[in-house]
């Protein structure tokens, strides 16, 4: 189990909010707009975080809701925000994400929500109108999108017992960047089936430029794919949190599922590769063999650099564990472990002891590593400790790029590889002197437990 | 004296065991094997030189040719300095074809060197010469004769242009280009009977740094390591020390040698890589010392303090054992001793299949030999077909080379770890021992290679081995609840 000690104090934080991850979510549909239901502020702080990562505009609207609504009930802001969006920027969908504020007040969402689409139904017209609860006081970025998912799927897809034999639904995870959506989407395509990806980011939030206004999101998944959803031949949903809208669509249309925890690594992307040659009855392509052959050359090559390094890595569960499986795959021991929420069960699976917590316990227990993983608000601690930060997940707000780095499947774990090395490889500057090879120092106390000198490398 | 004939001289090295088996025809046709065209790797003559000589710390190292010689192979070792890195700093006059054509060579290697004095003010200056300043007949001893006077320091002239010959020949040359211009130039005032010099010992990695406390522990003091984080005034005053180590042995012999003729200083061959051959070393020096005039003791301290390390060596390689008995190792070096490497691996209850004998002297020869008690372990060359193939048919755990070999392990999804000159790892002393153990460690023990080994679940076709079926399909059944939502009626 987990280490999840009750604490009074967070001291900077690794989560990010379930509502925000949730309008991630939401981010990947196409034509929609995700409006989170709280005090304006809720909703600014996720814009600025978004807007900081992907260097995009980043359409999220807010209800604004105020002391007065607060008080008496938030319906009346809910309806108008809706409206407002369906006049102003007419999406194709308007993805609800409840924040604290009106979980902690407690209404009935659900309720409301149906009060407002059938008695304004002339106004809404045929935007679709998904409601995920997503209190801030509960799980991160991953049960958040996860929720958003969930929630797309109960309120769009058609029950069907149609199966279209070309087409495969992915559930991507969280952490998936519009690179590893590429990937994943190539990847698939070069068996000669369809991917429905949900949720896309990759045509929404990919860095491109449209040629005119667009007040929503443009690319993404189609709604009408999402309400087909259960017309495929199979659904593969990537990372645990991605198991309850696997359920949902299971429910509801009687599409299978394979749940892979990760994409990342040789035997993680032979896992996926295998099923997609099961799935169309097809070889598998010589160009994605040549990628699974890089791999290797990657991991021969890199091996040298990761072999009985210590890493820390704190991150939201499922990209904990991606990370974790990495490193040991490659050789390295993640000594620290920090999951941003107890509940999932893949914490269980993760080769390492994992604690809940925040950047200040990774602070506090990884001096001494060789590198730390995890967002950008890691900085701090590799400032002050002088260890090299490798940033991954959410935010990423001081690189650019971050969109189109990968991790998945046989290129992304190549990138992943490489992009690791060289940040250890840069990080060693300091030279040998003799000073610090003097084998008579600390004598008394260290000859057993003294770590190698460091290498030098140019 | 012409470079045919100093070649010639070098070739006549009487301490060199190989040398003195051979007939007088023989000899005089040297020891360097003409290179087949076609079928020839490693470096020349200006590379062996370089080799030697960069390490030398405060000195500016000036390559006097086209730039190819100096541009494709600067800051490609791992030398550490203690001190000054303008070592580190890349100087050549980088020769156009104007240059060439208009015989401006000489005048620029002299600019060149008067920007160098000006910009760094190093104590001395090596002119090294090249194929193409060697061929177009550029007089670099006089130029750096003139520069000297004008300028006020040495500039000394390393005249191995890479035709001369082999590598080898090059680090022969550059210790020759130390006894004519520097050993001997400077007195030193601060001399004791415990003063020696390690010739060829690198600092790679600042290895020597894991030896030199032990040394000093013992009183011994360290006049000159060449060319190891050495300053030029070390290597200019160290025909006073008292007694020579030589390390690599094919190399400098005959500086060693010429050392003991002028200035009457004994000398051994030693090794720091391994734990026994450590302390046989330590053991040689202050042999050589007493039997110069140091005080008796010498042995004694030298004694418990091999003692002390060899216990404290033999605990921290006691965890690894477990991890490495029994591991296979192919051993394939040129420059570090097999036989001081076979020995190392043994102490970790490592087995050597087979080690590499190419570049080392009978006497190598017969301790490896004695090492691994069996003939067929050693080999003069393999083919990398040939040593492809024991990789892939698992004949061997790990190879430990250089890394001009090394994909040919990787490629065969075999560890491998590097053991010369472009390593990262420090790896002398009793603590470089332990280092070298737990970097095989690493590599043998690395999770990779089972994952790499794997045979993909596809053949070479693409198609499945095992095909399987696709994913059962879930029944779709649906009940209706008595609220009217439809939920799923299977528990699977």
């Amino acid at each position: 189990m987990p280490v999840n000690e009750i604490r009074s104090l967070s001291t900077n934080p690794l989560k990010s909010s379930q509502p925000l991850g949730a309008a991630y979510a939401f981010l990947g549909i196409e034509g929609a707009m995700p409006l989170l239901h709280g005090s304006q502020g809720c909703t600014a702080f996720a814009l600025v975080l978004f807007v900081r990562h992907f260097k995009e505009t980043i359409p999220i609207q807010t209800t604004a809701m105020n002391e007065v609504s607060t008080v008496l009930g938030g319906a009346d802001h809910l309806e108008e925000a809706i409206l407002n969006i369906r006049t102003r920027a007419n999406p194709r969908l308007i993805g609800v994400c409840t924040t604290a504020l009106v979980e902690t007040r407690g209404e009935d969402f659900a309720a409301d929500l149906a009060s407002i689409t059938s008695r304004r139904a002339d106004a809404i017209g045929d935007c679709r109108v998904v409601l995920a609860e997503t209190p801030d006081f509960r799980g991160s970025i991953e049960e958040g999108w996860s929720a958003a998912v969930t929630a797309t799927i109960e309120a769009l897809t058609r029950q069907t017992t149609r199966r279209d034999p070309e087409r495969l639904v992915v559930l991507a995870p969280s952490h998936f960047t519009v690179g590893d959506i590429e990937t994943l989407r190539q990847t698939v395509e070069a068996f000669g089936l369809t991917p429905v990806i949900l949720p896309d980011i990759s045509g929404s939030l990919d860095g491109t430029v449209p040629d005119r206004w667009i007040p929503s999101t443009y690319g993404g998944t189609p709604v009408a794919d999402i309400e087909a959803l259960g017309a495929a031949c199979h659904c593969v949903a990537v990372g645990e949190h991605m198991r309850r809208p696997a359920e949902a669509l299971r429910r509801k249309t009687g599409l299978a599922y394979t749940l892979l925890p990760t994409l990342t690594g040789l035997a993680a992307a032979d896992r996926l590769v295998t099923l997609l040659a099961r799935l169309s009855g097809r070889p598998v392509p010589a160009a994605i063999r040549r990628r699974r052959s890089q791999l290797q050359d990657a991991m021969l090559d890199g091996h040298f650099h990761f072999g009985g390094r210590r890493i820390a890595v704190a991150a939201e569960p499922d990209l904990l564990y991606q990370m974790a499986a990495f490193f040991a795959d490659m050789g390295a021991e993640t000594t620290v472990a920090i999951a941003s929420t107890p509940d999932s069960p893949i914490l269980e699976a993760v080769p390492a002891e994992v604690t809940v917590g925040d950047l200040g316990d990774l602070e506090e227990r990884a001096a001494g590593v060789d590198l730390l993983v995890s967002h950008a608000h890691g900085r701090q601690a590799s400032e002050r400790l002088g260890i090299p930060l490798f940033r991954v997940g959410f935010p990423i707000f001081d690189r650019l790029g971050a969109q189109h780095r990968r991790s998945a499947l046989y290129e992304g774990t190549r990138d992943l590889i490489f992009e690791v090395a060289n940040t250890l490889i840069a990080a060693d500057h300091h030279h040998p002197t003799p000073e610090s090879l003097d084998p008579l120092r600390n004598r008394e106390t260290l000859h057993d437990s003294r770590p190698s000198p460091e290498p030098r490398r140019h | 004296m012409s470079l045919k004939a100093r070649i010639a001289t070098l070739f006549d090295e009487p301490a060199c065991p190989t040398n003195r088996e051979k007939s007088e025809t023989t000899r005089k046709k040297g020891c360097s094997k003409p290179l087949t065209p076609g079928a020839a790797a490693g470096g020349c003559a200006f590379d062996g030189a370089k080799i030697v000589l960069q390490p030398v710390t405060d000195v500016a190292h000036l390559i006097h040719g086209p730039l190819a010689c100096e541009g494709n192979s600067w800051d490609n070792r791992h030398a550490a300095s203690s001190g000054s890195d303008l070592w580190r700093r890349s100087f050549t006059t980088d020769l156009s074809e104007l240059d060439i054509v208009m015989g401006n060579g000489e005048r620029k290697l002299f600019k060149a060197i008067r920007t160098i004095v000006e910009r760094h003010d190093p104590p001395a200056v090596f002119v090294y010469s090249t194929c193409v300043t060697a061929l177009i007949g550029d007089d670099v001893a006089a130029v750096c004769k003139r520069a000297g006077e004008r300028f006020g320091r040495p500039v000394v002239p390393v005249e191995a242009p890479g035709f001369a010959g082999s590598k080898n020949l090059g680090n022969k040359l550059a210790g020759e280009t130390l006894l004519d211009h520097v050993i001997g130039t400077v007195e030193p005032d601060d001399v004791t009977p415990c003063d020696v010099n390690i010739l060829g010992e690198y600092n790679l990695v600042g290895e020597f740094w894991f030896v030199k406390p032990l040394l000093e522990e013992l009183g011994i003091r360290l006049r000159a390591v060449i060319p190891g984080d050495a300053r030029y005034r070390d290597i200019a005053t160290a025909h006073r020390a008292k007694a020579n180590m030589i390390v690599c042995s094919s190399a400098l012999i005959t500086l060693a040698r010429r050392m003991q003729e002028r200035w009457g200083i004994p000398y051994f061959e030693g090794s720091f890589y391994g734990i026994s051959d450590t302390s046989a070393a330590i053991r040689g020096l202050c042999r050589l010392l007493v039997g110069q005039g140091a005080p008796a003791d010498l042995l004694d301290r030298a004694e418990a303090l091999i003692a002390r390390e060899e216990a404290i060596a033999w605990q921290r390689i006691a965890p690894l054992k477990p991890r490495l008995a029994g591991k296979r190792v192919l051993l394939n070096t040129g420059g570090v001793k097999s036989w001081s490497m076979v020995d190392a691996l043994h102490e970790a209850g490592m087995e050597v299949i087979r080690t590499s004998i190419k570049k080392s002297t009978d006497e190598d020869k017969a301790r490896a030999l004695a090492a691994l008690k069996d003939e067929k372990h050693l080999f003069d060359r393999l083919a990398p077909r040939e040593i492809y193939r024991m990789l892939v048919d698992g004949e061997v755990d790990i190879m430990l080379s250089g890394s001009r070999t090394q994909f040919i392990a990787l490629k065969a999804k075999t560890p491998w770890l590097d053991v010369n000159q472009e390593r990262h790892h420090p790896y002398a002393g009793y603590e470089g021992i332990v280092e070298l153990l737990k970097r095989i460690d690493l590599a043998v023990n690395s999770p990779v290679f089972p994952a790499l080994r794997a045979p993909a679940p596809w053949d070479e076709t693409g198609r499945l081995m095992d095909p399987g079926v696709p994913p059962a399909e879930v029944v779709h059944s649906f009940r209706k609840f008595a609220n009217g939502v439809l939920e799923d009626a299977d528990d699977c």
